[in-house]
Formats: structure tokens, sequence, C-alpha cells
């Protein structure tokens, strides 16, 4: 990371004073948060704590409310369309067409964020590839389990070279297996393309292993950002990310899990249409 | 490190230009995923046939029989094939906005919304796809009606302009249906305003009966109707009854235009 930020000299992701609101509902209070480029960064926090409207503010899905978010010095508002050129997106909910192939659905992608016909079906091949799916690349994705649905989604995020690629809780509803399998493929490819990694989990020890900074959030606000061991070491020797957040929420990740269950149904909703 | 993590923006710059090509590129690969999806599943084909059939066989020939529509010199069956066509296409597209849904609740919709596309050419994408599911089913209507012994015409560049009329048609109620989508958000909802106004949009046409022989309040309805329009065109074209080409194909690419922009407009409530 220190090479690329040093020659970089703007942030991958700047957040001034962001906020945002849902009618009463308060999801993001005034945030402010840096990403360097090169960076793996973690968005952690239960559900209900702001992670998803972050992200979908900073991929030009709702338009800020207030403050200024910047995505390699460029405005998310006024350079939408240049911005959504820079990113790579996976939303939390597995999603694919199950009525066409992998390959068809990286390719619907690769045209959708104009790679050039030439490099088209080198690229997917390749996307293909690097998430391990070259075998299955020809099946219904309808047929994929929970995992490869994951891994899938993750090529199309890659199709078009994203300088940033942003995950919200790419691993949820997945088991054990699938869940290492995916973080392999995260930090693989950002070895490979020395990308810029956003990612959300309430998965602590995830977070701890893959992050270089983490940012705890609660209620919409942020609590505390600095790398896990930074944090960790603040609090004592034997601490876990999992006693950082609680001393700076005063809560337990599991407790103020609200909607916790409507994702899990939703999940499995998906995970059930996936076949 | 073989990424370049800032793209230069002058590069991206919007042209006027850029943007048409942009527009059509989206309705290509829109339509050539559609295409995919009917290779991958052919039952749709086979089950949408059914009831068009029905209509012709059953209605048009116990119609013909009766001689209880005076369509002039023309036989029923003749006459009603064109209005089966506007008929099964109207059919498919009015439902075409559950897809949208089901995009949505499945997260590929806020995947399509944060690629490089204005929200009108994702729209006119999907519009032009249900273009491509009517097509199917129109050829699928003509070998029929053709079985049936109906006189239509066989000039390439006739039935071409057919099925532009067909994809235009489709292209406007695809967009109802998905302006409608936007607005009441659930897939049951669409289904059941989706059931209400089909049968209305079709009785209120041209499909199985002349205009002229319409109670006067139904007849304003009619002219109001897109539906009467792909109609008329459909058979000047097919069976070449006398039909002012100019206002049907008028009527047609303003309401698919206008169609556009009002589900466009929308697609922001379902992505929340």
């Amino acid at each position: 990371m220190s090479a690329e930020a040093a020659s970089q000299p703007e942030p991958a992701v700047q957040i001034a004073g962001l906020s945002y609101r849902f009618g009463d509902h308060l999801a993001v209070d005034d945030l402010d948060l840096t990403v360097a480029p090169g960076e793996c960064f973690g968005l952690l926090g239960p559900n209900g704590a702001g992670k998803t409207t972050t992200l979908r503010v900073l991929n030009t899905l709702y338009p800020p409310q207030s403050g200024s978010v910047r995505v390699f010095g460029l405005d998310v508002r006024s350079e939408a369309m240049v911005v959504r050129r820079m990113l790579g997106y996976v939303p939390q909910q597995l999603s694919i067409e199950g009525a066409l192939t992998g390959r068809e659905n990286v390719s619907w992608f690769a045209r959708l964020f104009d790679v050039p016909r030439r490099e088209r079906a080198g690229r997917v091949a390749e996307v293909l590839e690097i998430v391990d799916l070259t075998d299955a690349a020809d099946r219904l994705a309808s047929t994929y389990s929970g995992g490869m649905v994951r891994r899938l989604e993750l090529a199309q995020a890659l199709v078009n070279r994203p300088a940033l690629l942003v995950l919200d809780e790419p691993t949820v509803g997945l088991d054990p297996g699938a869940r290492d399998s995916v973080w392999a493929r995260v930090q693989e490819m950002q070895e490979r393309y020395g990308m810029t990694v956003l990612l959300t989990t309430h998965y602590m020890e995830e977070a701890d292993i893959l992050c270089d900074r983490v940012a705890l959030m609660h209620l919409g606000r942020l609590r505390a950002v600095g790398s896990p061991d930074d944090l960790k070491t603040e609090l004592g020797p034997d601490a876990s990310l999992e006693d950082v957040f609680r001393h700076h929420t005063g809560e337990s990740l599991a407790a103020g899990e609200k909607g916790g269950l409507r994702d899990v149904r939703g999940t499995r909703r998906t995970a059930q249409r996936m076949g | 490190m073989s990424v370049a993590p800032v793209a230069p923006p002058s590069a991206w710059a919007d042209t006027r230009r850029r943007a048409t090509v942009r527009l059509f590129s989206r309705i290509g690969t829109f339509c050539l995923v559609e295409l995919q999806k009917l290779r991958h599943d052919r039952t749709e084909l086979v089950t949408r046939a059914i009831q068009p059939i029905l209509w012709l066989v059953i209605f048009g020939q116990t119609f013909s029989r009766i001689r209880a529509i005076p369509t002039g010199d023309v036989p029923y069956l003749d006459y009603l094939a064109p209005g089966i066509i506007a008929q099964s296409a109207l059919f498919v597209a009015i439902f075409y906005g559950i897809q949208i849904i089901w995009e949505r609740d499945a997260g590929i919709l806020t995947k399509l919304l944060v690629t490089p596309s204005p929200r009108s050419a994702l729209v006119a994408g999907k519009a032009f796809a249900a273009g491509v599911r009517t097509i199917s089913q129109a050829i699928v209507v003509l070998v029929v009606a053709a079985l049936l012994g109906v006189d239509l015409t066989w000039n390439p560049l006739k039935l071409l302009a057919v099925l532009v009329v067909v994809v235009l048609g489709a292209a406007f109620f695809s967009c109802l249906s998905m302006t409608i989508a936007g607005l009441v958000l659930r897939r049951d909802r669409l289904m059941g305003i989706g059931q209400a106004i089909t049968m209305p949009l079709f009785f209120a046409s041209s499909a199985l009966y002349p205009i002229a022989i319409m109670p006067g309040w139904l007849k304003v309805l009619s002219h109001a109707n897109p539906l009467t329009y792909e109609v008329s065109a459909l058979r000047g074209l097919l069976i070449g009854t006398p039909t002012n080409y100019w206002l049907d194909f008028g009527v047609l690419l303003v309401a698919a235009v206008a169609g556009i922009c009002a589900a466009a407009s929308l697609l922001s409530r379902l992505a929340r």
C-alpha cells in the first residue's frame, strides 16, 4: 500500500460530513472517512449501523443528502458515470441471473461496462479463471451453490477492472468453507491487481485477518478507526476486535442486531431461488 | 499492478454521440440477454402460444361462421389474426414489469443501476428486450394463422415492418408495466393490476371488432389506446386494410418514448 499511496495524491475514498436519512430515521450521521489507495478497508458494525447506506452513497446509488463523497477525487454526485466505471460492486443479496450461464452473466456486465468487443471474451474468461469457475462457466447459474454464486458475482464485479472493489457483506449466509474461498479470492485479486477494497462485514475475526484498517460503525456514527492491531493494543494485550467493538459502543455485536432475522430470511430466500 | 487506479475523466466525457452509441449498445445488450434466456428455457414460448391459438381456432372460427361482426369483404379470421398478434404481444409485455421487481428483490437491479448506464438506457434496453420476446410470439401466431388459411402478405419488407410494430407496441406496454412496478413495488400487486387492465385495453381496441360498431364512449377510449394503432398498422401490413401509417407509427413511437421516460423516472423508487 505505502508505495502506491505515495504516488497517488488522491485518496481512494474520501467521505466528509455525510448524513443520510430515510424519513425520520437517520441511517448515517455525520460520517468522515478516508480510504487510501491499495488498502483493504473494513466497515464493521451490526445490522442497522449504516454500513450498507454508506456503500450505496459511495457507489452512486443514493445521491448524498449532505456532505461530500469522493472516489479517487471525483464527486459521486456530479461525476457519477465516471465513478461507476471505477467501481466493482457486490451487493448483499446473491444477485445473479439464474436463467443465464455463469459466462453469460459475466459477459452481460462486460457489455454494460463497455469492455471493447475485441477484449471481451478474453476478459470474461480471465475473471472466471480467477474465481475458479472456468469448469462451471457454461452451466446455468441456477445450478450453482451459494459459494459459487458469490464467486461469480466477484467475477462480474471484476470484469471492468475496477480501481475500487466494494463488497457488501460478501460472506453472509455462506458456510465456512465457501466463506474462506471467497476471502481467498478477494485477497488474491487485491494482490494481483493492487486495487482498493472496501467491504462491510459483521464477522470481526475475518476483518481482523483481512483488513489493513477497519472503521467501527454503530447506529449511523463512526466510533473508531484504525488498524485492527492498533485498536486491539489500545485496549490491552489479549483484546479481540469484538472487545474493541464493545468498548467503543458499549454493546456487543450480537446485541442491537435490528433486522438480523430479516436479513437471514432474505438470504435463505435467495438461496432457495437459486436452487 | 496492472490496473490504472484512476481513469482520466476526460476520456469518458459524455458527448451526445457517445450517449447515443451507449443507448443503442445497452438496447443491444438487453436484447441479447433476453435471447440467451429464451434459448435456455423455451417452455414459456410454448405455453404462451396456447392462448392466441385458442383465440384464432375457437373464437375466430366460430365468429367467422355466425358472421356477427361486420368486417366488409374481409373474412373474420383474416380480420382477427392481426388483432391476436397485437393481443399476444400485449399479454407478454404487460407482465414484463414482474421481471424488474424480481431483479430488484434479487439485488440485480442495484448492480444494473451502478453500471455506467443512464436509467433511460436501462429501461429502453428492457423495453426492447420485451420486444424480442414478443417477436417470437408474433411469429408463432403468424404461422398458426397461415395454417388456418388466413390470406397474409408474404412481402418480406411488410413482414419486417410487422415486427417493428410489434416491438414498438411491446416497448410501450412493457414500460407501462415497469411504471406500475415502480409505483406498487410488489409482484402480487403488479399481477393484479396487470390482470385488471389487460382486458379493458384489449376490448377498447379494434383487435376483435371495428371501431365503427362501438358505442360512443368506447370509441373515445379506443382512440386513446395505443393498441388500436398497433392493430391498425398490423392489419394494414398483413391483410391490406387501408390505414394511416404515419399516424399509427407516430402514436406507437411517441407512446414508447413516453413510456420509457415514465418508467425511467420511477426506477429510483425501485432502488430503495
